[in-house]
């Protein structure tokens, strides 16, 4: 790991943040613009989150995540608070591993 | 920041703790993770303050340290960041503020301080939702990252602690309100669909990205009948309280907008 690496991924990082504000008030997006950006990000969680719930690399990230992870929706479907949410996606997948799903 | 406690009712701000809170876990993993693999305490202590996005964190890390030299782990990362762009458009009218704040605001643009926003219908809710999320959420990930760091040789691996399950919960009990509406709905499993479908074979970032093609296909199908009402860039005057906030406001934001108010019903 290198400071150039760091450096850049700080910069570009903060410049693909930057843009959105920056953008706003000069260009005047159209309704159907917004709607599908709405959208947008919306799918962009989603994936976000399935992909960070079910694999590993390019992998399937085996039984234990994706069930504590399955577990917690169920609570915060029913209108847990957030932390319980977690804590229960995180206790139950350890609790699984500990059992020997990996 | 009182007044950012005033403008926000308590529920909210506990459901803003507890998510901060959680990614202040997730935040240790990636401290206990990059010292465990022989990084110096700088590095994760820097790249939380400075890049403060943990999917890229996680990514560049684990290709930068497998080998893969500066330019492929910068690459993943910021691919993974792109997703920022497409927020920094939708919550645009709450960093529509002097330049000093705009170029801090910016940097606490993240999944969670975003979804925070969108859930909120009233400019100046949006905006303290925003902020008080942001703000809380880079203080307790660098503390967690810190603390993680300090202490990771010795709490052992985070992964038997279930700690990995902590993102993708907080991204998804995120996510679910705005999965209420029919269309939104179906836009997002067809994109999240086709992103795990592409995780085998693309590089890391790519297939999340890819999940734009859900929400870009099922606008095509409304499209045409839209087209006419279409407008072009106006200046910068009227744009300000232009349709672009109303459109947010009334149109996207209901559906998307969160269950808070429906879920008190």
């Amino acid at each position: 790991m290198t400071v150039q690496t760091v450096a850049l991924l700080a910069v570009g990082t903060y410049l693909l943040r930057w843009c959105g504000p920056l953008v706003h008030g000069r260009v005047d997006l159209s309704p159907r613009f917004q709607t599908v950006l709405s959208a947008s990000a919306t799918a962009l969680l989603c994936a976000m989150a399935a992909v960070s719930a079910l694999t590993t690399g390019h992998g399937f990230a085996g039984w234990a995540r994706p069930l504590g992870v399955l577990a917690g929706v169920v609570l915060a479907l029913r209108g847990v608070s957030f932390l319980v949410v977690v804590v229960v996606a995180a206790t139950i997948t350890a609790l699984l591993r500990l059992a020997g799903v990996s | 920041m009182r007044s950012l406690c005033r403008t926000l009712d308590r529920s909210l701000l506990r459901d803003i703790a507890a998510v901060a809170l959680a990614m202040g876990i997730v935040g240790a993993s990636f401290g206990a993770l990059a010292v465990t693999a022989g990084e110096p305490l700088w590095v994760p202590v820097a790249m939380s303050l400075a890049v403060f996005a943990g999917g890229a964190q996680f990514a560049t890390f684990d290709i930068a340290v497998g080998g893969g030299g500066t330019a492929a782990a910068v690459a993943a990362g910021l691919v993974l960041n792109a997703r920022l762009l497409a927020y920094g458009l939708t919550v645009a009218d709450v960093l529509d503020v002097r330049w000093p704040a705009r170029l801090l605001g910016s940097h606490v643009l993240t999944d969670q301080s975003v979804a925070f926003a969108r859930a909120e219908r009233d400019p100046r809710r949006r905006r303290a939702a925003y902020l008080a999320c942001g703000v809380l959420l880079f203080a307790t990930w660098n503390a967690g990252t810190l603390v993680g760091a300090l202490v990771g040789r010795t709490v052992g691996d985070a992964r038997a602690l279930g700690l990995d399950a902590a993102e993708p919960m907080v991204l998804l009990a995120l996510v679910l309100p705005a999965l209420r509406q029919r269309g939104v709905r179906r836009a997002a499993s067809a994109g999240t669909a086709v992103a795990l479908a592409t995780v085998p074979f693309l590089p890391a970032g790519l297939p999340v990205l890819l999940a734009l093609s859900g929400p870009l296909l099922l606008a095509r199908e409304g499209a045409a009948v839209e087209d006419a009402t279409e407008e072009g860039a106006t200046d910068e005057g009227a744009a300000n309280e232009g349709p672009a906030d109303k459109g947010v406001a009334d149109g996207t934001a209901e559906g998307a907008g969160v269950g808070r108010e429906e879920g008190r019903a």
